[in-house]
């Protein structure tokens, strides 16, 4: 994004007329006389940047992430395997992300609510700026991966998809999915790509709250009820099997987790909590194949057809 | 003027700007504002380049502190602006000014403790970290009750002592 750019109201990227919405085959940009007309749209005027910056509500507009980061990727990495683990690793908190945003207003209390929230908003902010480092070596929009991509495009690991049942898969999920991730970030803090060491840097931090919220978690129902012992104990049998993938080599891969770290913790919590490690066997692949290949479970196009409806009905529209 | 001057007067436009979410601050005060260079090229006034992080990853804030710092400039009289974004080192809630703390303070908000330093292997807790003092009664009576706030970058707090719920800034 370019901040100095004062866009003048003639500008058609900012415009959000319903009526090109309908039909978006034929965009017709208004004429410049039309931006200031009294028959206007009003809300194309509410959706521009304009008088020098000031708009009609917070958080409207969205720009570059990366604005005025040095993105040139450095001599010795393959740019497209620099883009693919980019990718790779962006998708799995956008599709994380977006498992997380469908349990607000379903949690058990209000201070469960902002905390997924929250984790939701962190991983929705990473995989904006994996997404847009990925772009940016490939030439496409953080929006244009995450909204037009097929299902067999996407490279997010299975366990990023899971439809959790209830609040113990939720938490259960959350501890072996951010252990795994905080893990790899500690270690991509330090990739050859100073980009992503910085993208990484950013998300341990946040990543480390995450882990323990889900961690105290588990050992609170763990160590719980009867009820609450079982229900957690039963998640975390039924979430084992997508633990593999996690560890399965990748070519592209900038870092990797070391099984002993994220064991050393795993086991920590489960002891705290008195729950017993599973000893099923990981999910397998699909002819070889996995999340990271684009094979997922059936849960993941019930996702993207929410994640990416309304900008795939709307494809001209800005936010 | 001269450009030293320009560049002075440009950091403190820039400096001023308060943060959305917590606009007892400044972006100054909350240690997001890394740099402002100013050079004097152009015939209608200079090219003014003012670099900001951002707290968490997905800070919806970042957009309106990029939009508020750029008007600002331009009422003030710089037509030339670009405000870029700076990841690294992240930001750590140690960059919080000590003026920033006080206004925190000031307003009911507990200043973040210092952050955990950090080396090697980040160190799983299983138990609540130490809660702040109570920013009205001073108390260290505290506990935490969620880890997670209505803003990215806080916690909630009880205190014991004279009851009331507070708000306090997560150490990162």
């Amino acid at each position: 994004m370019n901040t100095a750019d004062t866009t003048p109201a003639t500008d058609t990227t900012h415009l959000t007329d319903t009526t090109h919405l309908t039909d978006t085959t034929h965009p017709s940009p208004p004429s410049p006389a039309d931006t200031t007309g009294l028959d206007d749209n009003p809300y194309d005027l509410l959706a521009q940047d304009h008088d020098e910056g000031h708009r009609w509500a917070f958080g409207t507009g969205f720009a570059d992430p990366l604005a005025g980061i040095d993105t040139s990727v450095p001599a010795g990495l393959d740019p497209h395997a620099l883009a693919r683990w980019c990718l790779a690793l962006g998708d799995d908190a956008l599709i994380y992300s977006h498992r997380l945003q469908q349990w607000v207003a379903r949690l058990p209390e209000l201070e469960e609510e902002t905390a997924v929230a929250n984790i939701a908003l962190d991983l929705l902010g990473q995989a904006r700026l994996l997404l847009a480092r990925a772009g940016g070596i490939v030439g496409q929009t953080e929006d244009r991966l995450a909204f037009f991509r097929e299902e067999k495009e996407f490279r997010s690991v299975r366990l990023a998809e899971h439809d959790d049942r209830d609040f113990a898969e939720l938490v259960v999920r959350l501890l072996i999915f951010s252990t795994w991730r905080l893990a790899l970030f500690e270690e991509l803090s330090s990739a050859a790509d100073p980009v992503l060491a910085a993208i990484a840097a950013k998300g341990v931090n946040e990543l480390a709250y995450h882990r323990d919220y889900a961690a105290r978690w588990v050992v609170r129902l763990g160590d719980g009820t009867p009820v609450s012992h079982a229900k957690t104990q039963t998640a975390l049998d039924s979430l084992w099997p997508l633990v593999g993938e996690l560890f399965r080599p990748d070519p592209d891969a900038l870092a990797t987790v070391d099984p002993a770290a994220f064991d050393a913790i795993l086991d920590t919590v489960l002891a705290t909590a008195g729950l017993d490690r599973p000893t099923v066997a990981a999910l397998a692949p699909v002819g070889g194949r996995t999340g990271r290949d684009g094979v997922h479970t059936e849960a993941m196009g019930y996702i993207l057809a929410e994640l990416q409806s309304v900008a795939r009905a709307h494809p001209d529209a800005t936010w | 003027m001269t450009a030293v001057t320009e560049l002075t007067d440009a950091y403190q436009v820039a400096a001023s700007t308060p943060d959305p979410e917590l606009p007892m601050l400044t972006i100054e005060d909350l240690g997001i504002l890394r740099t402002v260079d100013y050079s004097p090229a152009g015939e209608d006034g200079g090219q003014v380049t003012v670099t900001i992080t951002p707290t968490y990853s997905g800070c919806p804030a970042m957009r309106e502190i990029t939009a508020d710092v750029h008007s600002r400039l331009i009422r003030a009289g710089f037509p030339h602006v670009t405000v870029n974004t700076q990841l690294a080192p992240p930001w750590t809630t140690d960059w919080i000014t000590a003026d920033g703390h006080r206004k925190l303070a000031a307003s009911g908000i507990a200043p973040p403790t210092p952050a955990p330093g950090r080396s090697g292997p980040i160190p799983l807790t299983l138990t609540a970290p130490p809660a702040p003092t109570c920013p009205r009664c001073g108390s260290f009576d505290t506990r935490r009750t969620a880890e997670f706030s209505a803003t990215a970058c806080k916690s909630l707090y009880r205190c014991q002592a004279c009851d009331e719920p507070f708000e306090g800034v997560k150490a990162l």
